[in-house]
């Protein structure tokens, strides 16, 4: 939910509910005071009918309301005495309406000539159903009237008030760490915003830097450290070709060379990497994805013989893309290369080439890999003890420079996918 | 034979020395460019190792010299700057060759070999141990003047150690020179180990006069009987 429909949300269920406490509030107290002017109405009349009794007899013998709105009626004395006002509310049939309504009815006993009389006055009434009503329907259209003053008020204003944190939010959406941009925040009148804005480019700064220092430190660190094991492995190599050397010793130098070529590997690989993420390949030209694998696969011909596997290619489709040449061979290559590597003796490597995607399969006797750390640095999936794992971080690499899907998923066979953006 | 090694990391320069004076080349070195211009100007080499990166000033300035003073020295570039830009810049320039840091000693030699060969034998191009020999510009191998059927890899591997004749040459060094970098991951030992096996087979049926020996752990020896 987004941050303006939530608060209008909270609003409109305030509102309801101090709208509804009001509404019975008010609807009380105005009761009470109706009741109280009707009351005094009917204490006046009172008076008013008691002075005319005393003058005119006639009235003494009204038993029934008919035009009038009152009834006198003698009663004896014990009850008299026992008397005291009442009034109260109840129905009497009204002509107009022709039906019964509602009316406030005061009874008290008063005397005259030493003989008790009890006196009925009435009053018509307010209809309470009516009232009710016409509450209820100013409220709603109070309530409605509000929340659509909270809704545009919220459109207009607060959003302009908070377009700089919207503006800022976009841009964070689309901000990606190795892609070196920036973000342009805008300075407002509000104190939190600019405490944000300040606060987030100090921090993408920091991010940024520290992205950067990391990516030239491995670069750096790779570079200087050709010279050392290029001049170590020659000098071991040197060393070897002694005449003097027994086998024993040959050997002893032999695991030394095994191990720094495996250095040399590893480096050369972080190399690429680094470039990859330094983006060192800008020159882009269109790529067929299809010639590229049979070239690759008459590359690798040698090695999958060697392993008796057979790597079949269908193509349902020509598969293009524009980027680096040498970058995407790379990333063939790599995942061939895992292919063959891991696939298992005797079996088929399948590459299925469609408009838009790129698959490999290929038979092991592995079980399922974990796709979520298959693609990352230094991830041995195997004993294989050649194999430094960095080649489908490199894939994984150069298929993100792109915006390419590479991704894993086992089906019985190992499948790396590569999905290119439409 | 005369070359010249023009690098500035002292190591580095002494191994290559050290090396190709193995091969009976005669070996004068540099380690700025001030004092290769005083050597190029001086003498005349049949081939020039050249690092880019030099503590005077770049390799680049010192190619551009060369071709505008009409030297036609050959030239392989010797960088730790493995990169394209650098190696196109290279060859732009009149380089011959140019060789990545680091690099094995073995294809060192073939690529100097391989320039010696280019600028000396113009034309007939061919190499000869014993009763095996080597057609480089009609890629044909013969023995005893009859044909010797190889593949493709198995000629570039037979080059390979005819270039390091008698010199250990190391497996990851002949895998990269013949596959490239594409089989520089697991298997690799048993893989080149049935390749030479063929090679071996193909020599000794035609009783050629040169063997591929195993030197335990390490790879293998071209050696003549």
């Amino acid at each position: 939910m987004k941050l303006l429909n939530y608060t209008t949300s909270y609003f409109a269920a305030i509102l309801l509910v101090l709208l509804g406490i009001w509404a019975v509030i008010f609807y009380l107290e105005m009761l009470d005071e109706i009741y109280d002017s009707l009351d005094d109405g009917l204490d006046n009349q009172k008076m008013l009918v008691i002075n005319r009794a005393k003058s005119d007899p006639e009235i003494i013998q009204r038993l029934n309301f008919e035009d009038g709105s009152y009834t006198i009626k003698p009663i004896s004395n014990k009850l008299a005495m026992n008397f005291r006002d009442s009034y109260r509310d109840t129905l009497m049939y009204m002509q107009n309406e022709k039906d019964y309504e509602p009316v406030r009815l005061l009874e008290t006993v008063f005397k005259k000539d030493d003989e008790f009389y009890k006196l009925k006055i009435i009053t018509s009434m307010v209809e309470e159903d009516d009232l009710i009503e016409d509450l209820l329907f100013s409220l709603v259209l109070l309530y409605v009237g509000l929340i659509l003053s909270i809704v545009l008020l919220n459109n207009l204003i607060l959003k302009k008030i908070w377009n700089p944190f919207y503006g800022l939010l976009q841009q964070l959406k689309n901000f990606r760490l190795e892609k070196d941009q920036k973000i342009n925040t805008v300075s407002s009148n509000i104190e939190e915003f600019n405490l944000l804005n300040t606060r987030i480019e100090q921090m993408l700064e920091k991010s940024v830097s520290s992205y950067n220092s990391q990516k030239q430190f491995i670069e750096n660190a790779a570079h200087e450290l050709q010279t050392p094991l290029a001049i170590s492995i020659n000098k071991l190599e040197l060393l070897v070709e002694n005449e003097d050397l027994n086998d024993q010793q040959i050997e002893l130098v032999a695991s030394v060379l095994n191990n720094l070529e495996g250095l040399t590997r590893i480096n050369n690989s972080l190399l690429l990497l680094s470039k990859i993420e330094n983006q060192q390949f800008p020159d882009e030209q269109e790529v067929i994805f299809n010639d590229l694998i049979e070239e690759l696969k008459r590359d690798y011909e040698d090695l999958a013989a060697h392993k008796s596997i057979e790597i079949s290619i269908e193509s349902t489709s020509v598969l293009k893309h524009t980027m680096n040449r040498g970058l995407a061979k790379i990333l063939l290559s790599n995942l061939l290369k895992n292919a063959i590597v891991h696939g298992q003796k005797q079996s088929n490597i399948e590459i299925l080439i469609s408009e838009n995607s790129f698959r490999i399969s290929n038979s092991s006797n592995q079980a399922s890999l974990d796709s979520d750390k298959v693609f990352s640095r230094f991830q041995k999936n195997s004993g294989s003890k050649n194999s430094n794992g960095i080649g489908l971080a490199i894939a994984q690499t150069i298929a993100k420079k792109y915006n390419f899907q590479l991704k894993y998923f086992y089906s019985d066979k190992h499948n790396f996918q590569l999905n290119f953006p439409k | 034979m005369k070359i010249l090694i023009i690098e500035d990391e002292q190591d580095m320069l002494q191994n290559m020395k050290d090396f190709l004076e193995k091969e009976n080349f005669v070996v004068e070195t540099a380690d700025s460019v001030f004092e290769a211009q005083n050597k190029i100007g001086v003498y005349s080499y049949d081939c020039i190792l050249l690092d880019i990166n030099l503590k005077d000033g770049s390799g680049f300035s010192l190619l551009e010299d060369l071709k505008k003073n009409n030297i036609e020295d050959g030239v392989i570039i010797v960088s730790a700057r493995n990169s394209l830009d650098d190696k196109l810049e290279g060859l732009n320039l009149g380089a011959d060759d140019y060789l990545a840091k680091p690099f094995h000693m073995s294809e060192l030699n073939a690529r100097v070999k391989a320039v010696l060969r280019r600028r000396q034998f113009k034309g007939n191009n061919k190499i000869t141990i014993g009763n095996l020999s080597i057609d480089l510009d009609e890629h044909e191998v013969s023995i005893d003047e009859k044909p010797l059927n190889l593949n493709r890899k198995e000629f570039e591997i037979l080059l390979f150690f005819t270039s390091n004749q008698n010199r250990l040459v190391n497996k990851s060094a002949l895998a990269e020179h013949v596959w490239g970098d594409h089989i520089d991951q697991a298997d690799s030992f048993e893989f080149i180990y049935s390749q030479i096996k063929n090679l071996r087979k193909k020599l000794k049926a035609a009783d050629a006069d040169i063997e591929i020996k195993a030197v335990y752990g390490i790879g293998y020896k071209l050696v003549a009987r």
